[in-house]
């Protein structure tokens, strides 16, 4: 909002402060001024943010109101002086049909009025403001807006068609507004009308045929104050959001109207015309009782300190200080029970007043200004006190605690993995936390389980993820797109499910892979990343956490058991102790192909509210054995449907303590069947004996070598030559 | 002259003697200054001291052949001294050889090193961590919420009636199908952090203190300082005797804790129906120490935080489950910022975007 520092000035006769000053104090008390623009002879253009919640300095008396009572100085009262009727009339009907939406209406009539361009002040400052002139009686509304926030409008009385009245518009009824637009208006809108027809939504904007046009001869003065809430639905339902709306919806003042009314009369009436009979003002006395009559509260000095604390000058906030804050705000105060009106006070900190320190115990009966309809608590008054006095006039203390920190149950554990993918050279990265609707079905978990949104970002943002893996495949997508073609990244999120009812939220981690390992250089030749460096991270992951028994599986595409999006054949799926942990593998060449991923793709996702469940594993030593470990290597051919989790049970089985290890050393198969028949692997299996107690001897390694020997060549090994 | 040859010997008078050996010595040290290779030490010990062909012997071989028997003991010493100087340059050559052999397998020490790759935090969970560190030294326990809110916890609870303009300010994503429910249950996506706060003091009687980090959603348009998701920490600490100048007190410490001791803090007057009174934190620039930078837009101040003390209407909602949360017992505070900008800042990210993208390029720079 544009301000004008020679108009706030001409509201502030006793105003010595020059114009960087009363920005910054304002901007310190919370009306902030963002920015100065040297005007010259003419002063400063303030460019000014307000708060939501006060409307009432969104106009220049307002913010003229608030410098008032930061320097203790007067504020000119507005001149609302009209020249009187020269003849009496029946007063201008005007009926509020809809009390409960509309709690004040004022209609002034102005006769043989001449519309023309506006000149001296109005011109002035409109010029100043770059706002743009239209004509006298559109301009003295806009202008009274500006001057002292009140909207006002100007009806061509002559396209009148009896007296006005308030009421609900019909349902389906047309009424083209100021911007040219048709509307079809709902029964939710309060309208401005006539007897025949709607000329303004109420509040929000004024009717295209009864706008003022410069054969305009005769003009109705609309000053009213309409319902906060009935503006705001209307202003949104048609998308119409304006001076006037965007003060009525905050609360304006409830005894403005008149003033409003008269201001913009006079600058009307300065071009010619007269007056013709009384201001007509009609008042709902339900809504003055809730606005300009709403009861006194009650305020206490000591709950002011008991909120607000130390301030850096000892005397702190004394009962003085209060007072005239207050009273500057156009409180009207009580003091232990007896009218009290406070001197003004300089609550400039640089000319801090001298004051006796008043005993906290002052209790207050506070009735509040009309324009301020965000004053409701004691909580406000506190806030106001605090505000106007000054924040950085308060001290910095810090509050005596005896609480303990406590960890949320996860949270090791959570970093645990963060950690450990961390180290294993794995990226970490945060992507959307929606996908497309194709994506959410392919990739939930559980069937008819995803949530849709109501107003997506956009169609490919349609649903809550399901799962991390569609936003772990738009990241490798976006990598490869760019020619960057090794990537290792992992995301710790949230996952969705359930329906749009009751959304359930599980963390879960994704992890993709794609390119080459990170070791490449002159010194040595890096090699593409396989499904083994991916399990291999798996392991070492979940070999952090505590499982009596870990195994890693694959099911045939038809069996069900395994996600769409993975390649049947090189997938896998991890359990702990009998609770599936997660899936990881090659991307199926399907969900590859449409998105254009040119290299092979790995890609994981676990659920870590399932893997949370395992405690972490607490190393414990083993005792270092001092005697030899001794190695022994079998060369054996099996047939292609031993697996290798086969034969580790199988050796497992056997049950020998001092077999301490056994490694896979080398697979080898021979497409042409020559050195090792089709459908056949050789694996060269090392093991590795050792005793805590004893030097192993020859015989007993001879029987465990017959024994391991014995259990290969039970899985159909035969051993190699 | 060839290597080879027998020096012609003057005679065997001393001075005759001294000049020959002089010169022979002259020779030894000028083969020796070769010595650059163990192969070219074996050659300097078989050129003198070879058994058979060995110029030593073969000079003193010819040399005392035809001596007088006077003159053999003084050039018997000389060879001895020359003999001396021999294997001493020998012994010299062969310490040096062997560094020159680990020399020659000298390598090209400017090449890039093969690097392990460490994973990159990334820079919003980094930012995060730190930031809750600094609260947790405090005494703050972390606190988390669901991202799918409803209008309750989101808005109502915090103070945010039905139909306030102040939920303008927070476009909101929300569930489908909520239309036909009351409006305090349907679901949305949380807009900022806060109804923590409420479903922290639901569970639990005061005192509290909770930092809460979290990823946030709002239906903004992209660009480079606005993402529909971003992260925010928030703070509640609530206690009998809590005021606004501890509340002053301990976004001023956090700040110095988390942007060093040098920065200072300001606040301004300003407006969440949650809070009351409401103030929004400046920061002295920690980039250029308040003088003025593109950082702070050169006015060497940044704003960073909003807060507030917690307002009774907050704690109204909460009593509905926890009646110890009486306004008149006590009161608290509450402060919220946003992770991306503060990350942003710090690492000198210019689009809020690549926070999000899984651009790797970006991502592995913070390894």
């Amino acid at each position: 909002m544009k301000i004008l520092s020679s108009w706030l000035r001409s509201c502030l006769p006793q105003l010595s402060a020059d114009d960087r000053q009363l920005a910054d104090d304002l901007t310190l008390r919370g009306i902030a001024v963002e920015g100065i623009f040297d005007l010259g002879e003419n002063g400063s253009l303030f460019e000014m943010d307000i708060t939501t919640n006060r409307v009432d300095a969104m106009n220049h008396y307002g913010i003229a109101r608030e410098a008032a009572i930061i320097y203790g100085i007067a504020l000119k009262p507005l001149e609302t002086a009209l020249p009187g009727p020269k003849t009496t009339v029946k007063p201008f009907p005007v009926s509020i049909e809809e009390p409960s939406l509309c709690g004040r209406f004022t209609a002034r009539v102005l006769r043989n009025v001449r519309i023309t361009q506006s000149t001296g002040i109005v011109a002035e400052r409109f010029r100043l403001l770059e706002q743009k002139l239209i004509s006298n009686a559109v301009d003295a509304t806009n202008y009274v807006t500006l001057a002292m926030g009140h909207p006002t409008h100007a009806f061509d009385l002559d396209k009148l068609e009896g007296g006005i009245i308030l009421r609900r518009a019909r349902k389906g009824e047309k009424l083209r507004t100021l911007d040219g637009i048709e509307r079809t208006l709902d029964p939710d809108d309060l309208v401005v009308a006539d007897e025949k027809k709607a000329l303004a939504i109420a509040g929000v904007m004024g009717g295209w045929d009864s706008m003022i046009t410069p054969e305009t001869k005769n003009i109705l003065v609309e000053a009213a104050w309409f319902d906060p809430w009935t503006v705001r639905r209307s202003s949104r339902r048609h998308l119409l959001h304006t001076d006037a709306s965007h003060r009525f919806e905050r609360g304006a003042d409830f005894n403005a109207p008149p003033i409003a009314s008269a201001l913009v009369s006079s600058i009307i009436l300065e071009s010619g015309g007269e007056v013709e009979g009384d201001l007509v003002d009609v008042i709902i006395p339900e809504a003055e009782a809730r606005t300009a009559r709403r009861p006194a509260i009650s305020f206490a000095l000591s709950e002011a300190h008991r909120i607000l604390g130390a301030t850096e000058d000892p005397q702190g906030i004394t009962a003085e200080i209060a007072e005239a804050i207050l009273t500057g705000l156009g409180c009207r105060l009580k003091k232990n029970g007896t009218p009290y009106n406070a001197p003004a006070q300089n609550l400039d900190p640089s000319r801090a007043v001298s004051v006796e320190t008043t005993a906290s115990r002052a209790e207050y009966e506070v009735a509040l200004p009309s324009w301020r309809l965000d004053l409701e608590r004691e909580i406000d008054l506190i806030e106001e006190i605090a505000r106007v006095y000054g924040y950085n006039r308060f001290k910095n203390t810090l509050p005596s605690f005896t609480g303990a920190v406590v960890e949320l149950p996860y949270a090791e554990k959570e970093a645990v993995v963060r950690r450990t993918l961390l180290g294993l050279g794995w990226t970490e990265a945060i992507s959307s936390t929606f996908c497309s609707a194709t994506d959410a079905v392919t990739f939930a978990p559980q069937p008819n389980s995803t949530v849709p949104m109501d107003n997506p970002l956009s169609e490919e943002a349609g649903m809550l993820r399901p799962s991390l893996a569609p936003g772990m495949l738009s990241m490798l997508a976006l990598n490869l797109n760019r020619d960057v073609e090794d990537v290792m990244l992992f995301e710790m999120g949230t996952v969705f499910s359930g329906s749009t009812d009751k959304v359930d939220e599980k963390p879960a981690l994704s992890i993709g892979a794609t390119g080459r390992l990170p070791l490449d250089g002159p010194h040595q030749a890096s090699r593409p990343v396989d499904f083994y460096d991916v399990k291999g991270t798996v392991e070492q992951l979940l070999s952090r956490f505590v499982s009596k028994l870990l195994y890693f599986d694959r099911f045939p595409s038809d069996s069900g058991l395994m996600p769409s999006w993975l390649h049947p054949g090189r997938s896998a799926r991890v359990v702990i102790d009998g609770a599936t942990i997660g899936y990881f593998g090659e991307l199926h060449p399907e969900e590859a192909q449409p998105r254009k991923l040119k290299q092979t793709v790995y890609v994981g996702e676990f659920y870590l509210d399932r893997l949370y469940k395992q405690d972490l594993r607490q190393p414990t030593m083993r005792e270092l054995s001092r005697f030899q470990a001794v190695r022994r290597d079998f060369s054996f051919i099996f047939a292609d449907s031993v697996s290798y989790a086969q034969i580790a049970e199988a050796l497992a089985a056997l049950n020998i303590a001092e077999l301490q290890r056994v490694e896979p050393k080398e697979i080898l198969r021979d497409k042409e069947g020559k050195r090792i028949p089709q459908g056949h692997f050789s694996l060269l299996l090392r093991t590795v004996f050792q005793a805590q107690d004893r030097t192993l001897q020859e015989e007993e390694l001879q029987g465990w070598s017959q024994s391991v020997m014995g259990a290969l060549q039970k899985l159909g090994g035969k051993l190699r030559e | 002259m060839s290597q080879d040859a027998i020096p012609h010997l003057g005679g065997y008078t001393e001075a005759a003697l001294d000049q020959a050996f002089a010169e022979l010595s002259r020779e030894v040290e000028s083969s020796a200054q070769l010595l650059s290779s163990p192969d070219a030490v074996e050659q300097f010990r078989l050129l003198w001291l070879g058994r058979k062909q060995g110029r030593l012997k073969l000079i003193s071989d010819a040399w005392l052949k035809s001596a007088p028997a006077e003159a053999k003991k003084p050039l018997g010493q000389r060879f001895n001294q020359l003999k001396a100087l021999i294997e001493e340059r020998l012994e010299r050559a062969s310490e040096t050889s062997a560094q020159f052999a680990l020399d020659a397998e000298a390598i090209d020490v400017t090449l890039p090193g093969t690097r392990r790759a460490l994973g990159a935090e990334h820079p919003l969970i980094k930012t995060m961590h730190e930031m809750v560190a600094v609260f947790k030294r405090m005494g703050y326990s972390v606190g988390v919420g669901p991202e799918v809110e409803t209008d309750y916890y989101n808005f109502e609870s915090l103070n945010f009636p039905p139909g306030h303009p102040a939920r303008d300010t927070q476009d909101t994503l929300v569930i489908a199908n909520q239309e036909r429910r009351p409006l305090r249950d349907r679901l949305l996506m949380r807009t900022h952090t806060s109804p923590v706060q409420i479903r922290t003091m639901e569970q639990q009687p005061p005192p509290v203190r909770i930092v809460i980090p979290g990823k946030v959603h709002r239906n903004d348009e992209a660009d480079a300082t606005h993402s529909p998701i971003f992260h925010q920490i928030e703070g509640l600490c609530v206690d009998t005797n809590i005021t606004f100048s501890d509340l002053k007190g301990t976004l001023d410490h956090a700040m110095k804790e988390f942007f060093g001791s040098s920065v200072k803090t300001r606040f301004f007057p300003s407006f969440f129906p949650f809070t009351e009174p409401s103030a929004d934190v400046q920061i002295s620039c920690p980039f250029c120490g308040g003088k003025g930078c593109r950082k702070c837009k050169h006015s060497g101040w940044i704003e960073l935080l909003g807060c507030g003390m917690v307002d009774p209407a907050v704690f109204g909602f909460v009593q509905q489950r926890q009646p110890a949360y009486d306004p008149k017992k006590i009161s608290g505070f509450a402060f919220g910022m946003g992770v991306d900008r503060i990350a942003m800042m710090k690492y000198g990210i210019s689009d809020i975007g690549l926070l999000y993208s899984g651009d790797a390029r970006f991502l592995e720079q913070f390894a």
